[in-house]
């Protein structure tokens, strides 16, 4: 029937010629950059790689960045290219399982990556190979806004009480805490992954979002017991604005923390903050005996397992995984190089992070919605948005992630 | 058209291949038409059904897993959640016909200008849902939206509609509301304009005014507008799935969800590629939706055969 | 006449009416002149709070703004590169399929006619899943094209109930008498029915231009890119680029309104002359 249908449709479709370049080696690379300043990045990227190969013509088709996420889907299996962009962890965890992603083991073997990509390698493998190269990455942690602080009088605080003791003073001043915009749900999770890190540490949090705890243990319990700390100091209405609204509440002074990703940073001076005003810190320690593990989304290269070149794909992903490479690419995107040998920016935020992560002994986590399946991840989102605003509701909410559990890593 | 004369029987003497012929012609006027309707209508709703039946993610092969999907839904929690949300969609916007007929009896007069304020009232029908939702989403907007400021004006406290579990959805409802409510009240100007005056005038001479009169002489005169009325209102407020995405994409934590939009989001948003579990929420929409469009050709098939 | 002409009543009821109707008018569309008022409400307005007050200046480089910084342009032509095709092949194809069933009885006939009203009432989202595929199988995902197709074939749907509703309200005569004069049934249908249903197509373009220029789930399902997507899914993605800068937001939903709301005051009669088809026995 189907193909019938097709064949039907295909007569109706008289005039479709698709032009065909009879060129040896084009290199099809998708990517989803499609704001400005990291399409120039890319753009700047391809240039340098053609200027290496004279010979290969690389050809970018850029993508709406959150179109892309549904595109894939069918290039991958209609059309593949011969590069894609993606995310480490589970989220390539469902391509990987279909076999739509080659395996590029042999690109870390050969130019000796396991070192000096160490730091993401239990990302980036699946069944003990590897099916990409990461490029980039950025921290998450505490924005601060100073002026606030020093108009409270009170100092940044490293543990979990002085930074509640905190909170109490923001809360005499009239100023939130902490702030968040929940309306688009992943920045919860950066707040609930950073507690899990913190109540029980980066092997309990990989065992959480790998399925193996039941999210009705008391051990998950503890974790949202610290969560119900803070909620009386979070911004009201935090299911209404999205997170760059909550920017402005950081900038106008109205809250003092932020839980966000350093990509925030440009928005925070654009608002008007200055490296003075603005202040960055890892999240405070709730329990001392854990050794202090970060979160730090990876960005991802792949050779889908249609590619039609290959070799030359595989060259691509080499070139990107290369110090000096690395190091040009993320000064331009403003991020961090994923290669140990690969020198940071000079932005203090960059430094910060950098330092920070090298030195984080416990374990660099993904993200939620990257380190869990993504069913599980959004049900898991949901639930912490819900928990914000209903904290009554935690035995409701957690029943409903073990039934998600339990459904979804049975596959 | 009843008194149109029935064209007469072809005579039996006609060459069996002419009247071949004739009977191919319509098929041959239907065959584009039909063919595209088929393949992108009629076959779909059947291969839906199908795919229902599967735990299907759009890239590896289809599992069998027979009813699972069905069971599943009968479990789930979000499901209840739109199917509940559906069914006050289905009650609110059924307002829109009163409200529509309301309107169109307070425009119904001869007064100068009154073509434009008709105009100027239906236009926000021809006005995309999304435009629509935005408008509206400004309107709720916490702090610095219209209705905001009122509420707060008002009661001292602002509510933030959209992040609300309780108030959400009628927020937007009351969004889906504005240009239903105009297309109900152009269909009952147009059905008011046909009224026919003389019945008005014995009635009137018989005493009846107000409500009365418009109770038991012109409503059953503007029965086919209210016929339409409700059709087109019903399959909008099943349809609803818009302006649910534009103004809060099923939140918060989904207590806005409708069928339509829970469907889109298993099968096809970010976080979920399952197109057998997505089926099936459609199949269930489908079969709601199969009741009214059963009643909608009842009717039509009784007006054909009648006329 | 109900109720009753105003004329006919009190001269304060007369004056009353006359002051509650502009009231009322602007009651109704407060929303929509509020957004109005703040697309050209200066950046600086927003800012300092100036929400609802006078605009300290009208600011119609929001409008340039938009044009400057953002796609809209694109997605404007896009939508139109999607709506005119299917005006054409949907209202050409209905013309077909309505003289099928108006004119012909065979014995399928009613029933092919309530396949496609029943089809036209479906929920999108039973077709969501196989139109998709055979979109991407077709090599037609993310084009226009494949919009474009899948439009044509639904709207049939509701352009062949009303193009057989209109021809079969025709004056039967004047098909027979050209059949006794032995015109060709083809020739019946191009020289005879075809003119004389000219005001139900242009009912039907009319119509079909707005449900297309306005439809959002079916650009959301078949298109990802700037390159492709109509003017509704933009405005979504861009909603989400202008968190906060709602003088821009608000300039781009007007812009995108505009074309159907000019095609509606100019093709009035015409609309809803399509839109209350059946309102009136």
């Amino acid at each position: 029937m189907v193909h019938l249908r097709k064949g039907l449709v295909l007569a109706m479709l008289l005039s479709t010629a698709a032009p065909a370049f009879a060129q040896s080696r084009v290199l099809v690379f998708n990517s989803n950059a499609s704001d400005p300043a990291p399409k120039a990045a890319f753009e700047q990227l391809v240039a340098d790689f053609e200027a290496e190969n004279p010979e290969i013509d690389v050809q970018v088709n850029t993508f709406d960045h959150e179109g892309y996420k549904t595109a894939i889907r069918n290039f991958l299996t209609a059309d593949a290219p011969d590069v894609v962009f993606w995310f480490a962890g589970n989220r390539m965890r469902p391509f990987v399982d279909a076999g739509q992603f080659m395996d590029v083991s042999d690109v870390w073997a050969e130019h000796g990556l396991t070192d000096s990509l160490s730091s993401t390698l239990s990302a980036m493998t699946i069944d003990d190979k590897q099916w990409g190269v990461p490029f980039t990455y950025y921290q998450w942690g505490v924005y601060m806004n100073r002026d606030v602080y020093a108009q409270v009088g009170v100092e940044p605080a490293d543990t979990w009480e002085g930074f509640l003791a905190n909170c109490e003073a923001f809360k005499a001043a009239g100023i939130d805490c902490l702030t968040t915009g929940s309306k688009a749900l992943w920045p919860v999770a950066g707040l609930f992954d950073y507690l899990s890190l913190r109540t029980n540490g980066y092997d309990w949090h990989m065992q959480l979002t790998n399925g193996e705890i039941p999210w009705t243990d008391d051990s998950v319990r503890a974790v949202f017991a610290e969560f119900e700390k803070v909620l009386p100091y979070v911004s009201a209405n935090h299911a209404a604005i999205d997170w760059q609204d909550a920017v402005s509440n950081l900038v106008q002074g109205k809250a003092a923390n932020y839980v966000m990703g350093n990509f925030a940073v440009a928005s925070f001076k654009d608002g008007g903050m200055t490296d003075d005003s603005l202040g960055f810190m890892s999240f405070p320690t709730i329990n001392p005996d854990i050794p202090r593990a970060e979160e730090a989304p990876t960005d991802t290269l792949h050779i889908p397992a249609g590619a039609k070149n290959p070799d030359d794909a595989k060259l691509f992903l080499a070139f990107a995984a290369r110090p000096d490479v690395q190091t040009t690419l993320n000064a331009a995107l403003g991020q961090l190089p994923v290669n140990a040998e690969a020198t940071v920016g000079d932005d203090p935020f960059l430094q910060a992070g950098f330092e920070m992560l090298s030195t984080a002994e416990g374990g660099i986590a993904q993200f939620f919605d990257r380190d869990a399946p993504p069913e599980m991840a959004k049900a898991g989102m949901e639930g912490f948005q819900e928990f914000m605003v209903r904290p009554e509701r935690l035995d409701a909410i957690l029943d409903r992630l073990e039934r998600q559990r339990q459904r979804v890593y049975a596959q | 058209m009843t008194a149109l004369p029935h064209p007469a029987p072809p005579p039996a003497t006609v060459p069996r291949a002419r009247r071949s012929r004739r009977q191919l012609t319509p098929w041959l006027f239907l065959a584009p038409g039909l063919l595209m309707f088929s393949v992108y209508v009629i076959i779909p709703i059947f291969q839906s059904i199908w795919v229902s039946f599967h735990d299907w993610d759009g890239l590896g092969a289809m599992r069998w897993i027979g009813l699972a999907n069905y069971s599943e839904l009968w479990w789930d929690e979000a499901f209840y959640t739109s199917l509940k949300n559906n069914i006050i969609w289905l009650a609110l916007y059924l307002l829109a016909v009163p409200a529509g007929l309301m309107i169109a009896l307070f425009l119904n007069q001869t007064v100068r200008g009154i073509r434009i304020y008709k105009s100027l009232f239906f236009f926000p029908f021809v006005i995309s849902q999304v435009v629509v939702g935005l408008i509206f989403s400004w309107f709720y907007a916490p702090g610095f939206g219209l209705f905001y400021a009122l509420i707060e004006w008002v009661t001292g406290t602002g509510v933030a509609l959209l992040a609300d579990e309780r108030y959400v959805t009628y927020g937007i409802i009351a969004a889906g509301l504005w240009p239903q409510i105009a297309y109900c009240m152009i269909l009952y100007l147009t059905g008011l304009n046909a009224v026919a005056p003389d019945q008005i005038e014995a009635a009137r001479l018989d005493g009846a005014k107000g409500w009365r009169m418009l109770w038991h002489v012109v409503l059953p005169q503007l029965r086919p507008a209210t016929f339409i009325a409700v059709v087109v209102t019903v399959i909008g407020a099943l349809r609803s799935f818009d302006l649910v995405s534009i103004m809060t994409s099923g939140g918060p934590f989904g207590s806005s969800r409708v069928l339509s939009y829970y469907m889109y989001e298993q099968a096809l948003s970010e976080y979920g590629y399952r197109m057998g579990y997505g089926a099936a929420i459609a199949v269930v929409l489908f079969g709601i939706m199969m009741i009214f469009i059963s009643g909608f050709i009842w009717k039509m098939w009784r007006d054909e055969k009648g006329a | 006449m109900f109720p009753r002409p105003i004329q006919t009543m009190s001269p304060a009821a007369q004056r009353t009416y006359k002051i509650v109707l502009p009231i009322m008018l602007i009651l109704w569309l407060l929303p929509l002149l509020g957004v109005a008022m703040t697309s050209v409400r200066p950046s600086g307005d927003l800012a300092a709070g100036n929400y609802f007050g006078i605009p300290s200046r009208l600011a119609f480089e929001n409008y340039a703004d938009v044009f400057r910084n953002s796609p809209l342009a694109q997605y404007l032509w896009n939508s139109f590169r999607i709506t005119i095709p299917v005006m054409f092949g949907a209202v050409a194809l209905s013309c077909l399929t309505g003289f099928a069933l108006a004119v012909y009885k065979f014995r399928l006939s009613l029933l092919v006619f309530f396949m496609f009203v029943a089809g036209n009432f479906v929920p999108f989202q039973i077709l969501m899943v196989p139109v998709r595929d055979l979109t991407v199988d077709l090599g037609l995902y993310n084009t226009i094209t494949g919009l474009a197709l899948f439009h044509i074939a639904f709207q049939t749907g509701f352009c062949t109930l009303f193009m057989r509703n209109f021809i079969k309200a025709l004056p039967r005569e004047l098909i027979e008498a050209a059949r006794v004069e032995g015109v060709t049934e083809w020739q019946i249908f191009w020289h005879i029915v075809l003119p004389l249903v000219r005001p139900a197509i242009a009912a039907l373009s009319v119509l079909v231009f707005t449900f297309i220029w306005n439809d959002y789930f079916w650009a959301m399902v078949l298109t990802t890119g700037a390159s492709t997507q109509p003017v509704t899914a933009g405005l979504n993605s861009l909603n989400g680029q202008w968190i906060a800068a709602w003088h821009l937001v608000s300039a781009g939903s007007i812009l995108a309104a505009l074309p159907p709301v000019l095609m509606f005051f100019m093709m009035q009669r015409h609309f809803i002359a399509g839109l209350t088809l059946g309102a009136v026995k």
